[in-house]
C-alpha cells in the first residue's frame, strides 16, 4: 500500500456521476494531449481522406470536398484509457455513414483507421456506422488543433478514445479484425469503457 | 562503484522530507531522509510518486542535486500548470512523506575517477540541477579537471545555486558564464540572449582537447546546443544530453 | 492545456527501463531495425503521455520499443530494435 502524501490532490478531478462516467475514470476539465509520436503536419492542399478495400482506394476526398459534405455538431463525453473522462465535448464533422454511403462495402465487417505518422486502430464497422462515428475537423467551435489530431481525426466517443484516431487519413475496410497500433501492444481489440475493456483479455 | 548497484529491481521506498529550501521564487530544494539509500552518482535522478487520499497517483522524475556521499536532495522547479511541482514547491513540509525510486541513470553521469578530460557543462534553466551535482562532486573530491559552465537562465533572480556557483568560479580551473535570456539587471555586462554558435565558440573547449560535454535543460535548449557542439567538431558520443519537460526556453 | 508536450529522451524512462530489464539501461546501445542508426537509449525520443511509453529512433522516428504497463506488469515490445547491447 502506497503511503498517502499529505495535502497532495493532483490535477483537479471533478466529482464523477457514476451513471454517466464509466468505471475507473476521473473527470477532468482539461484536455490532456497524449501522443505516441511527433505531431504530423500535412498541408491541406495535399490532405486527402480515403476509403480503401482489398488494396485499392475505392473513394477519396480532398479537404474542400470534405468541407462540402453535410456536417453535424456533436456534443459527447469522451473517455481515455489513461483514466481521464471529459464531459460535453463539442465537435463538428462529417458522419462516417455519409462517407461509407459513397462506397461499396461487400464483405467488410471491420475497419482499420490509418493516420499520418503510421498510427492505426481497428473497429467493427457496426461501431463506425449508425450515427456513432464522425470525421471531426472542428473542436469547441474552432478548427481542430494539430495537437488534438487536426486537421481531422476520427471521433468514436462510445469507445475508449485511442480508437478516435488523430490525424486520420482513411479507413481500410476488412473482412476480419486486425489489430492496430495499441491493440498490437496489448490494448483491447474493442475497447468498451463501460465494460472497462482496457487491455486484451479484459 | 560501491553502493550503486546496477542490477536488480529498484523498489519504491518511502522518503521523509527533512528540509525545504527556496532557491528562487519558483524553485525549491527538498532534502530527503532515506534509510535504505544505496548511494548515488553525480548526474543521476530519482522517480517520485505521490498518492492522494482517493488512491490517485502521479509520478515524476527529478535530478539529484546533492553530491555522491551527501544526503539525497532534489531541486524542483514549479511549472505553471504542473500537477506535482506546485505541491512539492509550495505545500510540502518537513515530516511529509512520499515514495521515491532510485538512483537512476548510467549515461548522464560523471565520476571524479573518470578520465581527466575537460568538462563542458551547459545548463538551460533547471537543467543546472544534475550539473550542480557534478560540480559539487568535483569540488568535494578535490578533482582539478578544468570545467567550463555555461548557464542560460531567464534572469539573474532565476539563477539557481548562484552563490555556490560563484564560489566555484573563484577557482582558476573553473569558468562560469551566465547568459540571461529575458531580463538583465541594470549595468549587467554579462551575456544576454540564447546560447548561439558565437557564444559557444568563445566558451567551449576546442574539440581537439577531447572534452566531455553535458547538456541539460528543456528539449529545445538541449537540441540547439547539442547540434551546435557537433558543428564545432565535438564527436556525438562526447555530448551527453538530458531533456527536461517544462518550458520551451530557459 | 493543449500544448504539445516536447518529447523527452530515454533518460526520462530510466526507472521504467530498470524495472523492465532488471538493469540500468540508459547507456545501453540500441540499433534501429529500420534505418540502422545506433545510439544509447538515453538519446532516443520518448513519448510518455500515451496509453503506453514509446521509444523512437532519433534519426528516422520509427518505433524502437513500446512498454505497456498493466497493473504491476510491464509488457515490452522490442521489434523495432535490431539489437540492444548493454
Amino acid at each position: 500500500m502506497s503511503p498517502v502524501s499529505r495535502g497532495f490532490h493532483g490535477r483537479r478531478r471533478e466529482p464523477a456521476d457514476r451513471q454517466r462516467v464509466p468505471p475507473g475514470q476521473y473527470v477532468t476539465a482539461d484536455f490532456p494531449v497524449l501522443s505516441a509520436g511527433p505531431t504530423p503536419h500535412t498541408s491541406l492542399d495535399k490532405w486527402t481522406f480515403s476509403i480503401r478495400q482489398a488494396g485499392e482506394t475505392s473513394k477519396s476526398w480532398t479537404w474542400p470536398e470534405i468541407q462540402g459534405l453535410p456536417a453535424e455538431d456533436i456534443t459527447s463525453d469522451i473517455h481515455c484509457v489513461t483514466r481521464w473522462s471529459k464531459l460535453d465535448t463539442r465537435w463538428r464533422g462529417v458522419s462516417v455513414d455519409t462517407l461509407l454511403a459513397e462506397t461499396g462495402q461487400e464483405g467488410a465487417r471491420f475497419v482499420l483507421a490509418f493516420s499520418d505518422g503510421g498510427y492505426t486502430t481497428n473497429l467493427p464497422i457496426a461501431d463506425v456506422t449508425g450515427g456513432r462515428a464522425w470525421l471531426a475537423y472542428g473542436y469547441d467551435g474552432q478548427p481542430l488543433p494539430a495537437e488534438h489530431g487536426g486537421p481531422a481525426r476520427l471521433l468514436v466517443p462510445h469507445l475508449y478514445f485511442w480508437k478516435s484516431a488523430k490525424w486520420v487519413r482513411g479507413l481500410e475496410l476488412l473482412a476480419a479484425d486486425e489489430a492496430g497500433f495499441w491493440e498490437t501492444y496489448g490494448y483491447h481489440m474493442y475497447g468498451d469503457p463501460w465494460r472497462e475493456q482496457r487491455y486484451a483479455g479484459d | 562503484m560501491a553502493g550503486t548497484a546496477l542490477r536488480g529491481r529498484l523498489t519504491w521506498q518511502v522518503a521523509k522530507v527533512e528540509s525545504v529550501t527556496d532557491e528562487t521564487s519558483t524553485v525549491r530544494t527538498i532534502g530527503l531522509g532515506l534509510p535504505d539509500w544505496p548511494g548515488h552518482r553525480a548526474g543521476q535522478h530519482l522517480d517520485v510518486r505521490l498518492t492522494a487520499e482517493d488512491g490517485y497517483a502521479a509520478e515524476r522524475s527529478y535530478s539529484i542535486a546533492s553530491a555522491p556521499g551527501e544526503a539525497v536532495a532534489i531541486t524542483v522547479e514549479r511549472l505553471a500548470d504542473g500537477e506535482v511541482s506546485p505541491y512539492l514547491t509550495q505545500e510540502l513540509r518537513p515530516g511529509d512523506e512520499f515514495e521515491i525510486r532510485g538512483p537512476i541513470g548510467g549515461y548522464f553521469v560523471w565520476d571524479a575517477a573518470d578520465a581527466p578530460t575537460p568538462l563542458l557543462l551547459l545548463a538551460g534553466g533547471s537543467g543546472i540541477v544534475p550539473l550542480r551535482s557534478i560540480l559539487r562532486h568535483r569540488d568535494q573530491t578535490g578533482n582539478g579537471v578544468p570545467v567550463s559552465l555555461l548557464y542560460s537562465a531567464r534572469s539573474l533572480p532565476d539563477v539557481i545555486y548562484r552563490a555556490e556557483i560563484d564560489r566555484y568560479a573563484a577557482n582558476a580551473d573553473v569558468e562560469v558564464t551566465y547568459t540571461l535570456t529575458r531580463q538583465s539587471p541594470p549595468g549587467w555586462t554579462g551575456h544576454t540572449g540564447r546560447v548561439d554558435r558565437q557564444l559557444l565558440t568563445e566558451l567551449a573547449w576546442p574539440a581537439s582537447a577531447g572534452p566531455l560535454a553535458f547538456v541539460c535543460g528543456p528539449t529545445a535548449f538541449v537540441e540547439t546546443v547539442a547540434e551546435l557542439l557537433v558543428n564545432l567538431g565535438y564527436p556525438a558520443q562526447r555530448v551527453k544530453t538530458e531533456r527536461f519537460g517544462g518550458m520551451g526556453e530557459a | 492545456m493543449g500544448e504539445l508536450p516536447a518529447p523527452l529522451d530515454g533518460n526520462a524512462i530510466g526507472g521504467l527501463l530498470r524495472d523492465v530489464f532488471g538493469a540500468e539501461m540508459t547507456a545501453a546501445v540500441g540499433t534501429c531495425a529500420v534505418c540502422g542508426a545506433a545510439g544509447p537509449l538515453a538519446e532516443c525520443l520518448v513519448y510518455l503521455q500515451a496509453p503506453g511509453t514509446v521509444l523512437r529512433c532519433r534519426v528516422c522516428r520509427s518505433v524502437l520499443m513500446v512498454v505497456v504497463t498493466r497493473g504491476d506488469r510491464n509488457c515490452v515490445d522490442l521489434q523495432g530494435m535490431e539489437s540492444l547491447q548493454m
